[in-house]
């Protein structure tokens, strides 16, 4: 059989809380191979894991069992796979729930399921740290035992192989924990095209493709600066396609008679997010060299992209480590013109005061005036003498939930008992959030061995 | 002749952990070299100075018309610590677009470079 001379794969989720209604779009909007939903963020695996903690059978994306069922009959009658890092903490709960569904919906018979396991190293932690891997903290080079005792979940970012194997084995629901996002792109287009993993060139077009696609529609007009005035039709957005050859080239596009516009300014603008040194893009696979990208236009929506180089990827794997780190609030109140900014300034440093009074004891007091250079700080020069209304927004964090608490009964108060022309506080009292940080560590590749299992 | 960057570029910025990420791209290929030449390391750690605890690194990708710019230090800690509204830095790349630099007038007249509204001045001085 020879290989085909494009595969298709589209974007329908860019993180987990993304537009229900892109994956279905994504399916009927014209002709797709794959269908790729990345539902993960550093955040994400720590949240799961603390649900999964309270009931064993979640930990996964729940949304995903939304998205299979809007795009099943694709699947059945289709031949269209899919491609999701849904499985957090769990992904064999995913699996299950995923199977139950597609029985429910009398297609159990036409369902494939792959999962990938093998990236949870929670239960291996110990074992891992008395045999001599100190998963330092990639940014302060502290060793995990500073924090192990809090440790919520710890995760290695695996790459495209074992979803490749799902796929070769017939799989046409790959559900993976912690893979990285760029895996999710890249991995169909291994497997179509039968890339090897010394084929350093095209592996690394298939990360850019990866990267490019990975947040959903913001590489086709979401998000996007350059014109944005005249982006259309942001209410039916189309989610970007990969148009991918086998020499390693490929097309960013979207469906016909959907918004937003894919141009080389929106692909460019998704390039460089999240970027850090561009000549190294480290993945599990390569090394992807983001200054040899070649972009092009090529008709309505269209753009060419060409010439990405790659390199051997290193001996170790990333690994997101979550660790409880105290707790936090965050509550706002609004005063209005006249002397907007000057009330909220009044009402700050009234509240301040009796936190003092009170002997709370905080690691940080953060206070921001909404509207009056919150975001941009003293580059946005003076706030006008003459706004109609400023936002006091003030939040603290420390690691006596107690004391956080109690911040959040002295905000209220002021609403009687402070500077006037206040409102905005129907939303009553801030909610207490259990803070948990995220701790990049790296390990040796060869202690970690990625399984898949076909069900 | 006074630029300002909003007028000669677009950008995105995000984060990993404390750092924050501005990607700025020239509005026209020709323009990428006024990016290249004014918008260095320092003038841009100057721009940011107070705002930011750690360093600033720049890369260049000529390819993209593009400077990525790494701040570190700039986000109250970062991810799910932060307090601040933009915890995710996703407003730190208009935050650089503020920064006006100074191009020699014949060099921003061959590119015809659009010149910096005059109610920039503050940010003017404060990347000087």
């Amino acid at each position: 059989m020879s290989a085909p001379r494009t595969v298709r794969v589209a974007s329908g989720q860019g993180f987990w809380g993304d537009w229900l209604d892109a994956p279905r779009r994504q399916v009927t909007g014209g002709p797709i191979d794959y269908l790729m939903l990345d539902y993960l963020a550093e955040v994400t695996m720590s949240i799961l894991q603390k649900q999964k903690e309270r009931d064993p059978t979640l930990g996964y994306a729940r949304d995903f069992l939304g998205a299979v069922d809007s795009v099943l009959p694709a699947i059945t009658e289709r031949g269209v796979r899919v491609v999701a890092n849904a499985g957090g903490v769990n992904p064999q709960a995913c699996a299950a729930a995923v199977r139950a569904l597609a029985t429910e919906r009398g297609s159990g018979g036409a369902v494939r399921i792959g999962v990938v396991l093998g990236d949870d190293l929670l239960p291996r932690l110990d074992a891992l740290m008395s045999a001599g891997h100190p998963l330092a903290n990639m940014d302060t080079g502290e060793p995990l035992s500073a924090v192990r005792d809090r440790v919520l979940s710890a995760n290695a970012y695996l790459g495209s192989t074992p979803i490749v194997e799902a796929l070769a084995r017939g799989a046409n629901i790959v559900i993976t924990g912690r893979s990285t996002d760029t895996a999710l792109t890249m991995a169909p287009l291994r497997h179509e095209f039968g890339w090897g993993a010394d084929d350093y060139n095209r592996l690394a077009a298939g990360i850019v493709a990866g990267h490019i696609i990975e947040c959903g529609a913001q590489c086709s007009g979401g998000n996007c600066l350059y014109d944005w005035r005249d982006i259309p039709d942001l209410g039916e957005i189309g989610y970007p396609i990969v148009e991918a050859s086998a020499d390693g080239t490929f097309v960013v596009t979207k469906h016909p008679r959907t918004g937003g516009r894919v141009s080389t300014q929106s692909v460019a603008e998704q390039l460089v997010y999240e970027m850090g040194d561009p000549h190294s893009y480290i993945t599990p696979d390569v090394i992807a060299d983001f200054t040899t990208i070649r972009l092009a236009a090529d008709g309505a929506d269209r753009v060419r992209v060409s010439g990405i180089q790659g390199r051997p990827a290193t001996d170790s794997l990333k690994v997101s480590v979550a660790y409880r780190a105290g707790y936090k609030a965050v509550g706002t109140l609004v005063y209005s013109w006249p002397d907007a900014f000057e009330k909220a300034q009044l009402a700050d440093r009234v509240l301040r005061e009796r936190l003092d009074r009170l002997g709370l004891r905080f690691d940080r007091v953060l206070t921001e005036f909404v509207g009056a250079g919150a975001t941009h700080g003293v580059l946005a020069g003076p706030p006008s003498p003459d706004l109609p209304e400023v936002q006091l927004r003030i939040g603290v964090r420390g690691g006596s939930r107690r004391d956080v608490e109690r911040f959040t009964r002295e905000l209220a108060p002021l609403v009687l008992n402070g500077p006037p022309s206040v409102t905005g506080f129907a939303g009553g009292r801030p909610k207490v959030e259990e803070v948990v940080a995220y701790w990049p560590a790296l390990i040796d590749k060869r202690v970690v061995q990625p399984t898949v299992e076909i069900q | 002749m006074r630029v300002r960057l909003l007028d000669i570029a677009h950008a995105r910025s995000g984060d990993k952990g404390d750092t924050a990420n501005v990607g700025i791209l020239a509005l026209r290929p020709e323009w990428y070299e006024i990016l290249d030449r004014f918008v260095t390391r320092e003038r841009v750690a100057a721009h940011f100075s107070g705002l930011i605890t750690g360093d600033v690194v720049r890369f260049e990708l000529p390819n993209l018309g593009a400077l990525n710019f790494l701040l570190h230090g700039a986000l109250d800690g970062g991810g799910t610590l932060s307090l601040k509204t933009d915890a995710q830095g996703k407003v730190v790349s208009t935050a650089l677009l503020r920064m006006v630099i100074d191009v020699p007038d014949d060099l921003a007249a061959r590119l015809r470079l659009p010149a910096a509204p005059s109610t920039s001045a503050t940010t003017s001085t404060r990347s000087a």
